[in-house]
């Protein structure tokens, strides 16, 4: 075998390894139950059925709550989108007030905000359950919009930092004799070249939100969990008959919103991983 | 409001530190309305951030700024009266051509009918005019260039500020544009400062220099003052391209008569200093650096004064221009530089009879570098 | 007053945000030391007590248990996704085609929750009716592979599905740092006949030292935190055998009622995380400013 088919083969054989356990997902979902206790793991479904999906959807019980994934979905979608735009527009204003403005302090605030990223939150859990309490949003939404927003402050002041870091310092200095003020400049030059880094911020923070278990379970009650938190309940539930298919299909559903961000916008998505990771 | 100072820029004692590091020191300077200043200097000497201490774009430690008589301390540069081109042409990257020019008058709440007649008048001066609607990124270095002026153009105001404006252009286009704004000068009688680290755009541009080193005006004149008087070997060496000639001497008094011995072969080379106009009194034996410029080492065939010596060099080194032969020529242990006609014959190793004009000399103190 | 508002407006923009990450996260993180300090159960009690709780953290077998993971899972899971996307990253630089397709199905997991990846891989594993089942369907009737029920192997089940998730990523960054490498010192080097395993092992692979770098912090970082991958996968069993720190915390947080232990534990995850973080933050700040 040539050196060049090898490569291929090799190639291939790790696309297999990735796809894998899509694939047996996919397919898990599409079967009935007694073909699955009968059947193998990797053969394709029989008779392809999409009764699982519609249980996953509304009727499987998480929890106490036998409507399916669709509540939560609804959750996560509520909390998603507030906590990334918040979160998104304060990491704009911060990177542009950190980069291009730069007054006394302004490295240690960005080096404050940056470690404020990579801290594990279980050390924050504790006093923001009961931050949460005082304020009266345990157990809420709001709540998780908040946590959400505070925590992904690091990572998009990050990225704005590192992308208007990069454009020179003098077009601030221009339209300050312009008689342009801070905000005018922000809104009028500096957003209007942002698009790129908008987009790497807003599936950064969606994938982060949308993905994130440990907030979600921590901070919610019955009817506010985000989906990822119904998904495990759906999952681990103890009592009644295994439903394999119908786990399968509400893993993929919970996975799919990203799923599709990524499919779109891969790129875009690449950016963030390696913006968050490498810098400079 | 204004007081009687005719100047349009006056600069009293003004220091600047960065965290306990002096960038400015007691920097006094006036400029008179009409004048076209060249700050000059190596990068680091601080010129730079005069400048930008002249915009507000950044506070001076000590000290104050006067634009046309009026103190500018706390005033913020909107309100200086002032337009600057950047080095990097700052223009806004996502409007066009006519957005850039007329955003500051926007932003001032200038009508739409002033803005586009300013935005005319400007831009046909500028011969932009077909360049309007399009991005920066859609421009070439030196459209762009243009544009930034038109920016500057279009606030008619008291005081011109550019700092580097032609760095990042090509070298033929950098000659383009720098007469192109010495035109502009002379046409509308501004009042500028420019701030660059090229001392041939400084000789070409300036009606007045001023060289800087680590934070101090070290000299300040005319153009060809500076370039015939340097008050040190640091004005001297920078200014002049090829840069001027250093050879080390002392000076020997015998009565009334002043001359500058040079070792030179293992021989003493004498150099009468008679004419030479001597800042101050001198002593016999003060350790010199005389300073010839390369035009004034010439061949046989190059006309000369009478002030002159006659030698034998030997060439180490020829490069030819197409209107002048610039040639190293080993001189004892150093080495230092002439200018030839295109004409003569020279061959590396072979010595060529070399006139040295004195009448031009420059002699500076070896320990502290001052002209004597 | 419109002077002083203009001269501290950048700060005042990024007043709220400092404001937030002060509280929110060095507050917090002070609450959790002083907790840790304390002999709060349900109820956090504000007497310093001193070390008691860490004592009594490092007597605790089911905290040795959750270390003891957390260094096998976190060497070979950042071993192995090392190891991995530098193979992949080197396949995918020897122009390929369809690069980009095949680079998109490295690197989707990563776009998963951990949840579902968890969910996924449990199934697959699953010894009944998974990987098992189908090698003994292929005639290979003694197979077994009960890794996820066994007490001592179920870990390693953590670090396949860890692996399989985060590679891709890695495969990313190396890719970029491959693709950033000065072209003309590989054609320099084959012009002097040096050959293209030589070139990679001795010019290309040491330039990419930064990637490595942080490819590891990334890793030891997601590696220090996880959880969901836990729960969703083996939720900590069986018994506690797959315990890392943090369900170790989260069990003592929300479930044990033990406020003391959980604070103690979170702020040993936080000096292990810091002192892997800070610096290379250090370095990575300083690298920039320069």
């Amino acid at each position: 075998m040539t050196a060049r088919g090898l490569l291929y083969l090799l190639l291939v054989v790790f696309v297999a390894y990735y796809m894998l356990p899509l694939f047996v997902m996919v397919i898990t979902s599409l079967k009935d139950l007694d073909e699955i206790r009968a059947g193998s793991l990797m053969s394709p479904p029989d008779r392809v059925s999409l009764e699982s999906w519609g249980t996953a959807w509304s009727s499987a019980c998480a929890g106490i709550l036998c409507e399916g994934l669709q509540p939560f979905f609804w959750n996560s979608v509520k909390m998603v989108v507030p906590a990334v735009l918040l979160s998104t527009l304060l990491g704009a204003v911060n990177g542009y007030a950190l980069s291009q403005w730069r007054f006394r302090g302004a490295n240690l605030i960005f080096a404050l905000m940056l470690f404020g990223c990579f801290i594990p939150f279980q050390v924050v859990l504790l006093p923001m359950a009961r931050t949460l309490g005082l304020l009266g949003l345990a157990g809420s939404l709001s709540g998780l919009v908040l946590v959400h927003v505070v925590y992904g402050l690091g990572f998009t002041t990050l990225f704005f930092r590192n992308f208007y870091v990069t454009v020179p310092t003098e077009l601030v200095k221009a339209a300050k004799i312009d008689g342009a003020g801070f905000f005018t400049i922000f809104l009028r030059i500096f957003l209007p070249l942002s698009p790129p880094i908008i987009v790497v911020t807003v599936i950064w923070q969606f994938t982060q939100i949308w993905n994130d278990f440990l907030f979600g379970v921590s901070f919610s009650q019955a009817g506010t969990q985000p989906v990822t938190v119904a998904l495990n309940n759906i999952v681990n539930a103890t009592t009644g008959v295994k439903e394999y298919n119908v786990d399968m299909a509400a893993a993929i559903i919970a996975g799919l919103p990203t799923l599709i961000v990524y499919v779109i916008a891969g790129k875009y998505f690449i950016r963030g991983l390696t913006a968050g990771s490498v810098k400079g | 409001m204004a007081e009687p100072d005719q100047s349009v820029l006056a600069i009293e004692k003004l220091s600047k530190s960065f965290q306990n590091t002096a960038v400015l020191t007691n920097i006094d300077l006036a400029i008179a309305e009409g004048s076209f200043l060249v700050l000059v200097g190596p990068s680091g000497c601080g010129k730079s951030t005069l400048l930008n201490c002249i915009a507000g774009l950044e506070e001076p430690s000590s000290g104050r700024i006067l634009i046309g008589g009026r103190d500018m301390t706390g005033v913020p540069p909107k309100d200086r009266d002032i337009a600057m081109v950047f080095q990097s042409y700052a223009l806004y990257p996502r409007m066009s051509v006519a957005k850039n020019i007329t955003f500051g008058m926007q932003v001032r709440g200038a009508t739409r009918a002033e803005q586009k007649s300013a935005l005319e008048r400007v831009s046909g001066m500028l011969k932009i005019d077909h360049l309007l609607e399009r991005r920066p990124a859609q421009l070439s270095g030196g459209q762009r260039q243009r544009v930034a002026m038109g920016r500057a153009l279009v606030r008619e105001p008291r005081l011109f500020l550019f700092d580097e404006p032609l760095s990042n252009l090509d070298a033929k286009l950098r000659v383009e544009m720098r007469a192109e704004i010495k035109r502009l000068h002379q046409r509308l009688g501004a009042s500028i400062v420019y701030v660059t680290h090229d001392q041939t755009e400084a000789m070409s541009l300036a009606t007045e220099v001023a060289v800087m080193e680590g934070g101090i005006i070290v000299q300040r004149g005319p153009p060809q003052e500076v370039y015939d008087y340097p008050v040190n070997t640091f004005v001297a060496g920078f200014i002049g391209s090829p840069a001027m000639n250093f050879i080390e001497g002392h000076i020997r008094k015998d009565g009334g008569a002043v001359r500058i011995e040079i070792p030179f072969d293992g021989k003493t080379m004498a150099v009468p200093a008679e004419h030479y106009p001597f800042v101050g009194s001198t002593e016999d034996g003060t350790k010199v650096i005389l300073g010839i410029r390369p035009e004034y080492v010439t061949g046989r065939d190059r006309a000369s004064g009478d002030e002159e010596v006659s030698l034998e060099l030997v060439p180490t080194l020829v490069e030819t221009n197409g209107f002048d032969q610039h040639v190293n020529l080993a001189f004892g242990p150093a080495e230092i530089s002439g200018r030839f006609s295109p004409r003569e014959q020279i061959e590396i190793g072979t010595p060529l009879p070399t006139r040295i004009d004195l009448s031009q000399m420059s002699v500076f103190d070896r320990k502290t570098g001052m002209r004597l | 007053m419109s002077a002083w508002l203009t001269r501290h407006i950048p700060k005042i923009a990024v007043a709220p945000s400092l404001a937030a990450v002060l509280f929110f996260v060095y507050g917090f993180i002070a609450w959790t030391g002083y907790v840790s300090l304390t002999r709060s159960r349900i109820l956090p009690r504000y007497q310093l007590e001193g070390l008691d709780q860490y004592a009594k953290l490092f007597r605790t077998p089911r905290w040795d248990v959750a270390m003891e993971n957390l260094l096998v899972f976190g060497v070979l899971f950042i071993a192995v996704s090392v190891a991995l996307g530098l193979l992949l990253a080197i396949l995918l630089d020897q122009r390929i085609r369809a690069e980009g397709a095949i680079r998109t199905v490295y690197l989707y997991p990563m776009a998963l929750s951990f949840i579902v990846t968890g969910t996924a891989w449990k199934w697959i594993l699953n010894p009944g009716l998974g990987i098992e089942a189908v090698v003994r369907s292929w005639g290979w009737e003694d197979f077994r592979f009960g890794w996820l029920v066994d007490p001592e192997l179920a870990i390693y089940t953590v670090v396949i599905a860890g692996v399989w998730q985060a590679s891709g990523f890695v495969m990313a960054l190396f890719l970029a740092g491959l693709r950033s490498v000065d072209q003309e010192i590989i054609k320099a080097a084959m012009v002097d006949g040096v050959s293209l395993p030589r070139i990679y092992a001795s010019i290309i692979i040491p330039s990419l030292s930064p990637v490595f770098l942080s490819a590891i912090i990334v890793l030891a970082h997601l590696a220090i935190k996880s959880f969901d991958l836990v729960i969703a996968l083996t939720g900590g069993g069986p018994g506690y055998a797959t315990d890392l720190p943090a369900t170790y915390m989260y069990a003592m947080a929300f479930s044990r009622g033990d406020l003391g232990q959980a604070a103690a534990s979170a702020t040993v995850m936080l000096m292990t995380v810091a002192a892997i973080i800070i610096p290379y933050l250090y370095s990575q700040l300083r690298q920039s400013h320069d």
